[in-house]
């Protein structure tokens, strides 16, 4: 930790301690242009927070600007606290996903948690009432002890902090794979409903108003949470352990309450979170965005250690903090509000006419930086690209179909694969169905809310597959979109837009910024073909440990819409006798698949083909199936292929069987993970009607009522289990691994 | 009949149960803060689930200190009815309202899924409208709901057929599978379960619907309103 805090501005510029703070030579340059002087050590500090990759997105911001981010149904896109889109009836859904990985590297409770706590400020900040919370993790493979450390204490800790805040965890995935051993991610994403009058943003408008601190006081957490973030993990990244901040869940939840009372009253003009770089970031982002100045007195921060100095006030991440600004004259009014809660509300400072940001404690200026040089004019690098050495290798490998001696074996172990199996022992720790909004609960394709007082309902999924996207970025960025949408689809609803999540290695390598640029030339031809605007998303970089990167993992966090209840649709079957039908062909496509982590250990190859016109047609003409009635269940054909969609389709405990017959080769057909691909069961009496709108539907079999799985390949019997015995293997594969000794 | 939904600092189920008695059970209510507390015009007490100041202490601890609590105390004397679900129930216990405690889950993690509740007493006020012995299904979701209490309140418990709910099969480690419990008087009821979450069938199940129906009716039986 940086201890010298009030060495004099010759001296940093000497000692070069700005390295320490993330700010290269040139940029500190830049700074002593931009205030026609060299800044002081607060001064220093702000500047590296707010010029953090992780405030300032400096490398990925032209890649980003790529994303389509408009669409008439979109109210609000990149840029505020989440995005928002427009669900009819004045009301709209707000939502966004961000990273905590770092800090749960580190310190995976409060590291997850307050990853939690964060992105429902993003969301309440807005106006809007946090409904829901999905999150997407990754680990490294369960048999390692530190990995099941990790794995046990972020489930803990999302746990903790989101069932204490009375927002449901209704879904998300888990997947496992060995490049996340040192680095996990950890991605939360929030999800609000607003009417369209209630939206809030974050700007400090109006001359003379009031800067209004609300929440927990500020302590010595956090201090430098996003320059650490900015960085690879190092092997002694256990001594910034103090940069993770401590969560509070109890105090957000007053928190939320109070905010979404006094954005009813008019005397509230801008409200943020305080969220990464705190108080800097909040209050010179909203100066910035209203093209005014504000000044602000560090000694009526609240404050909960004694003789806090400037720096450490300003670059503070503690947690359950917001801003506002509040009109003259009226503040006592919403400090009304939060008293009733409990809570500290107190005038910390006032927008000015000047374009600048001064800091004043004990009557003294601590700094005073133009608003804009901190948001606005942060450096942006266009990083140099170069294809990865592997790719082209990749790209040339003759397709092989790997060996399996025995089909119903290989079953077996696919169920158990930590990515496949049951993920119970993860979300039965979750409050999913508080708010009673739940309608489907964690385990299937998509989540799905209603939306109380309407007939709709919101469904909510998150999704990446980063071993497609090692293998080939930009192919690889498509089938993440399209799954998302995808689930989405199965479930019965139309997909409005998504948040993106960001995580890659280190962008310095050109390397790894050749998988951003490819990937995100993926997603957004995947978006636009699919009609999914980005509304939001958050960019994690430098994720990386011992020299080596992570998968490249763009998570998509998407959400939509169901007309009516009644278009909602289950992932698994729901009646014997009902005929079970795939949508689209299967190629032999196994790169990247998991039969091939399991029978070669590695990933290489070719990743499996996409086609966007192919995915957008038959996502529409199935869920125009699903809305006309002719549906029973439907479930993507994903990681395991059609043998592992089958079998998750029959483990509802209802006691179902299938009988089913496939053409071709059997390995192929059974584990290939061909994409665009949907399992579809459809009552006898509607299949005519189907097949006829789904156009590339081919009859495999059907539900029966004998809880055993049949499985023909051209008339050879192939795979024949009890269902029962499958599920318990599934089901106790991820509690097994956890309780095992390495 | 008029419910009072009792919101402490850290209630997060307060909208649920008001939403189900007054949105699907159509029956009066209100969220009433814990501090501006008149309960003299309310005939039900509802105390929701949650985590009523951030389960610091102990969870319930802190609210069953709260001067609303003593007024759910003289409500209860005058055999009004009490509810308290999950965090309310252990706001029940911890101000001695009901005999016992709420430790950790055996297993040590919170839980949260659907579990099959038998109705072991359907004599008391909260229950007529169930069968003897019915099975019913609640969403459980809690990290401290371990019903414990020692052999001679357990032996009382049994005699004076207090044990209202049990679990089918036991998911927390709870004494005699013990959900729900009732006081001696049969007005005051704690219980685990969530039957607030299970009153559309939309949401998996319906079952909780019967509890607030009993209630009423029986409140309206007992003071002689005529049902609406």
């Amino acid at each position: 930790m940086l201890q010298a805090y009030e060495i004099s501005p010759e001296e940093i510029e000497r000692t070069k301690i700005y390295q320490e703070m993330g700010l290269s030579d040139q940029e500190f340059q830049a700074i002593e242009r931009i205030l026609g002087r060299l800044p002081n050590f607060t001064e220093t500090g702000i500047f590296s927070v707010m010029w953090s990759e992780h405030c300032s997105y400096k490398t990925s911001k032209p890649l980003l600007k790529k994303f389509p981010t408009k669409a008439p149904h979109v109210l609000q896109g990149p840029g505020e606290g989440a995005g928002i889109i427009d669900i009819g009836d004045n009301q709209a859904v707000v939502f966004k996903i961000e990273s905590h990985n770092h800090p749960s590297a580190v310190e995976p409770y409060q590291g997850a948690a307050t990853g939690v706590g964060g992105i429902i400020r993003d969301v309440f900040s807005m106006g809007a009432r946090p409904i829901a919370l999905m999150n997407s993790l990754r680990f490294g493979n369960l048999t390692n002890e530190r990995v099941k450390y990790l794995f046990s204490e972020v489930v803990n800790g999302i746990a903790g902090y989101g069932n204490c805040v009375g927002v449901p965890t209704v879904g998300g995935e888990v997947q496992f794979d060995e490049s996340y051993e040192d680095n996990p991610l950890v991605n939360a994403m929030c999800i609000g409903l607003i009417n369209h009058d209630e939206i809030q943003k974050g700007i400090a408008s109006g001359i003379g108003n009031t800067v209004l601190y609300a929440g927990a006081p500020t302590g010595r957490d956090g201090i430098h949470g996003a320059t650490f973030a900015s960085d690879d993990l190092a092997e002694d990244s256990d001594k910034d352990r103090p940069a993770v901040q401590v969560g509070d869940p109890f105090m957000e939840k007053l928190l939320i309450e109070a905010c979404l009372e006094v954005i009813h009253s008019d005397a509230l003009v801008g409200m943020q979170d305080m969220g990464a770089a705190g108080l800097t970031s909040s209050a010179s982002e909203m100066a910035s965005k209203a093209g005014t100045g504000m000044e602000m007195d560090l000694d009526s921060v609240p404050q909960r250690e004694q003789n806090m100095n400037a720096y450490e006030l300003m670059l503070s991440e503690s947690q359950e903090r917001m801003l506002m600004v509040v009109k003259k004259g009226r503040e006592q009014e919403i400090i009304d509000v939060f008293e009733k809660y409990g809570l500290q509300a107190v005038a910390v400072g006032q927008v000015v006419e000047e374009k600048f940001f001064r800091i004043k404690q004990h009557g003294e200026v601590q700094a005073e930086i133009p608003v804009d040089a901190l948001a606005e004019e942060a450096p942006v690098y266009h990083m140099p690209s170069v294809e990865a050495r592997y790719f082209q290798e990749f790209q040339s490998l003759e397709t092989e179909i790997p060996y399996v001696e025995n089909h119903a074996d290989m079953l077996k172990r696919l169920l158990q694969q930590p990515t496949i199996a049951s993920k119970e022992w993860v979300y039965d720790q979750y409050d999913s169905m508080v708010q009673t909004n739940t309608i489907v609960t964690p385990g299937s394709d998509a989540a799905v809310l209603r939306v109380k007082g309407t007939d709709k309902a919101l469904a909510i999924t998150t999704d990446c597959n980063s071993r497609y996207i090692y293998l080939d970025p930009e192919t690889g960025g498509k089938i993440a979109v399209a799954e998302a949408a995808r689930n989405l689809v199965c479930s019965g609803a139309r997909p409005l837009g998504l948040t993106d999540g960001l995580n890659f290695g280190n962008p310095t390598n050109p390397e790894v910024f050749w998988q951003m640029e490819k990937s995100i030339e993926g997603m957004r031809a995947a978006c636009t073909a699919l009609g999914t605007p980005v509304i939001s998303g958050n960019v994690s970089l430098y994720n990386q440990s011992k020299g080596k990167a992570i998968f490249p993992t763009p998570i998509v966090g998407m959400v939509g819409l169901h007309e009516s209840v009644e278009h909602i649709t289950p992932s698994h079957f729901q009646q014997a006798g009902d005929c079970i039908y795939v949508i689209g062909e299967t190629k032999a496509e196994f790169a990247g698949s998991e039969l091939q982590n399991i029978t070669e250990g590695t990933y290489r190859g070719k990743a499996p083909a996409i086609d966007l016109e192919v995915e957008a047609t038959r996502q529409q003409q199935l869920l125009e199936a699903i809305q006309r009635g002719l549906v029973s269940s439907a479930h993507d054909v994903a990681e395991g292929g059609l043998a592992v969609a089958l079998a998750e389709s029959v483990f509802n405990g209802k006691g179902l069987g299938i009988d089913v017959e496939v053409q071709g080769d059997r390995t192929v057909a059974l584990f290939s993970e061909t994409q665009s691909r949907f399992l579809v069961s459809v009552k006898p009496e509607h299949s005519v009607a189907f097949e006829e709108l789904v156009t590339d539907a081919v009859p495999i079999g059907m539900v029966t009522e004998d809880d055993r799985l049949s499985l023909k390949a051209s008339g050879t019997r192939v795979i024949e289990e009890k269902v029962e015995d499958l599920r318990k293997l599934w089901k106790g594969a991820i509690p097994c691994l956890l309780k095992s000794e390495a | 009949m008029k419910f009072a939904v009792i919101v402490f600092p850290g209630s997060n189920c307060d909208r649920d149960m008001y939403h189900a008695v007054k949105e699907v059970l159509g029956e009066e209510a209100e969220l009433v803060w814990y501090e501006n507390s008149n309960l003299a015009d309310y005939d039900g007490i509802l105390l929701p689930g949650g985590f009523s100041y951030g389960d610091y202490l102990r969870s319930g601890a802190v609210a069953a200190t709260s001067t609303v609590i003593q007024q759910v105390v003289e409500h209860a004397a005058k055999g009004k009815p009490v509810l308290g679900v999950c965090n309310g129930f252990q706001v029940l216990t911890e101000a001695g309202l009901l005999p016992g405690a709420l430790m950790r889950n055996e297993k040590l993690s919170f839980m949260c899924h659907q579990e099959d509740i038998v109705v072991d007493n359907n004599q008391t006020m909260f229950t007529t409208n169930y069968l003897q012995g019915e099975v019913v299904r609640f969403p459980i979701a809690h990290g401290e709901g371990n019903y414990f209490c020692d052999e001679e309140t357990l032996a009382n418990l049994k005699t004076n057929n207090q044990i209202v709910f049990t679990y089918k099969d036991n998911p927390n480690g709870s004494v005699a599978n013990i959900a729900g419990i009732i006081n001696k008087e049969g007005n005051v009821l704690g219980m685990m379960p969530h039957p607030e979450r299970a009153v559309e069938s939309l949401l998996g199940s319906d079952d909780g619907v019967k509890l607030f129906q009993s209630i009423i009716q029986n409140w309206r039986e007992a003071y002689d309103v005529a049902s609406v």
